[in-house]
């Protein structure tokens, strides 16, 4: 009972990752039909942004010899980080995808990729290929609760996580901005007749969605603090995966196959040899998918599927 | 106001689907284009709508604004131009209120904007009634009232409407109609669309007919409905 609470901790924390890039992936598709493949690049980029973002409140605390805790730090590292990502996610937008919003959808996808492997090697040529380690900001505290270790880091990560995707819910079913976001996954064609444009509904999405990776990405570094320039590679298929696994353009679905799929890895591991986690956990995942094919809450309305 | 069109062509995809149409319509006015099934009527709504692109030499006003330099979502905010499409294409997705809310996306005037909600229900009592249910269960002619109550609150300098007596029960095509009469009423134009040529007739002031493309006749609505040419196509005989 007690390894099963400590598994359960830790599938939290990793489903965190996971339901946090997810969301991404599935906003954008709910609006416009198409994944964003350089998503899980955008993750990579929002983690140097917290870096620099970390690393220049750091500075400045040092030069004026003011010094902030370290959690007052973190908490303008991952807001301002947040502010900083969405801009990257509005020019992918802008100048990756809106001169393709009528192409063929896999000309759009493969623009996705390309996007990617510009960021991955844009950053490698940038700053080399030596790994930045992220700047410790809060001190781990580990308590022990009937036997489970918990950490200061892993309950702020999940309940950060957790809070990220409560603001995103209230901010869809709540706001008019939300709200036409859920117009454009019904019909897209029909929003600019009640004189909503769509580039501006378009860049919205890309901005919370690269925000919410860009927070997910600074939680991540938090917990495992070491950077690299294809970090959001594998993280970034997986958190895909999640996105298809919830139903595509699903966002609750989304969240929830993003923590189940962090759930499964873990307890893969628990069972057998931890080298041995991928390749259960994905087999798991692709007989779900084998059953159930259009995910958890794939929608059956789509009239206008066009990948 | 006027809308002035002027050798409107508007092609898919190589295929020619208008050949250069005119059309005028004045202030206040309510003017109806009946023809059958693929004439165009549709396509010439969406052209002023700027829903579908047109070819060069065309030529829309409004107010003496050219529709060319306007996307569609302008159209709507700053021009006052609405369209209820074919099919309603409201968001099923949303509830009423929602639906209504959105139409109102663009606009800051929170006092108007409240004055045309309740504007809508005294209109159709039955969408306030409603009002907390998704668009996608209400009935046909409960979507049809939320599809004209949108373009209501989303400009109604001039309203488009196509085909607004599809699927609804006789009855409730003429309170339809009633209330479009309401509507005009309080200064809104009308540009409708109808393959039910004799309802569209006996409520437009005037008319124009369509066939493959081109405009073959207009005229008084009255005069067009006793034309023997209009009757016997259109009207049953
Ligand atoms: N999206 C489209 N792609 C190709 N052809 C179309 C499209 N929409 C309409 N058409 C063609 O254009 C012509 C006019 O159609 P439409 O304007 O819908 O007529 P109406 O509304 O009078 O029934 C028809 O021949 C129709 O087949
Ligand atoms: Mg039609």
């Amino acid at each position: 009972m007690q390894l099963f609470l400590q598994n359960m901790v830790n599938a939290m924390q990793w489903g965190s990752f996971y339901a946090l890039i997810a969301l991404g992936y599935s906003m954008v598709y709910s609006i416009l039909m198409l994944f964003n493949f350089a998503h899980g690049d955008i993750f990579m980029v929002g983690s140097y942004i917290g870096f620099g973002v970390a690393t220049a409140l750091l500075g400045l605390t040092v030069a004026f010899n003011f010094p902030l805790p370290g959690w007052v730090i973190l908490v303008f590292t991952i807001i301002l980080s947040m502010f900083l990502t969405s801009f990257v996610g509005m020019f992918i937008e802008r100048v990756g995808y809106r001169p393709l919003r009528d192409a063929p959808r896999a000309s759009a996808a493969i623009t996705g990729l390309m996007i990617g492997i510009i960021l991955e090697t844009g950053n490698l040529a940038l700053l080399g290929a030596e790994r930045l380690s992220f700047p410790p900001l809060i001190d781990t505290v580990i308590f022990t609760v009937g036997g489970v270790h918990l950490t200061n880091k892993k309950i702020l990560i999940v309940g950060v996580s957790l809070a990220m995707m409560y603001a995103l819910h209230v901010f869809i079913q709540k706001s008019k901005w939300g709200m036409a976001m859920r117009a454009m996954s019904y019909d897209f064609q029909a929003v600019p007749l009640m004189g909503i444009s769509i580039n501006k509904i378009a860049p919205l999405t890309f901005a919370i969605g690269s925000g919410l990776a860009a927070g997910a990405g600074i939680l991540y570094s938090l917990a495992y603090p070491v950077l690299d320039p294809y970090m959001g590679v594998l993280l970034g298929w997986k958190a895909f995966v999640a996105a298809i696994l919830g139903g595509r353009g699903s966002i609750l679905g989304a969240a929830l196959a993003g923590f189940v799929l962090g759930f499964i890895e873990i307890f893969s591991v628990w069972i057998f040899p931890s080298t041995f986690r991928d390749v259960i956990a994905y087999s798991i995942i692709l007989l779900i998918l084998t059953i159930r094919p259009h995910g958890f809450f794939g929608q059956a309305h789509s009239t206008q599927l066009r990948l | 106001m006027r809308l002035v069109i002027r050798n409107l062509q508007v092609s898919y995809d190589k295929i020619r689907a208008l050949h250069g149409i005119d059309l005028t319509i004045s202030q206040g006015e309510i003017v109806c284009i009946i023809g059958a099934n693929g004439a165009g009527k549709s396509t010439t709504l969406m052209a002023v709508s700027r829903m579908v692109p047109v070819e060069k030499g065309s030529v829309m006003e409004f107010c003496g604004h050219d529709l060319l330099g306007y996307p569609p979502e302008k159209v709507v905010s700053e021009l006052g131009i609405s369209h209820v499409p074919e099919g309603r294409r409201l968001f099923g997705n949303l509830t009423v209120r929602e639906n209504l809310t959105l139409a109102a996306f663009a606009r800051n005037d929170k006092a108007g904007i409240a004055r045309d909600m309740d504007q809508v229900f005294t209109i159709f009592p039955r969408l306030q009634e409603r009002i907390s249910q998704l668009s996608g269960t209400l009935s046909g002619g409960e979507q049809q009232m939320l599809a004209v109550g949108r373009a209501y609150i989303s400009g109604r300098k001039l309203m488009l409407l196509d085909e607004p007596s599809m699927g609804l029960a006789p009855l409730l095509m003429i309170s339809m109609f009633e209330a479009l009469k309401e509507i005009n009423k309080s200064g809104t134009t009308i540009l409708l669309v109808e393959q039910n040529a004799r309802l569209a007739l006996k409520f437009a002031r005037r008319g124009y007919v369509m066939e493959n493309g081109n405009i073959v006749m207009e005229g008084e609505a009255m005069e067009l409905l006793d034309n023997p040419d209009v009757k016997k196509a259109y009207l049953g005989g």
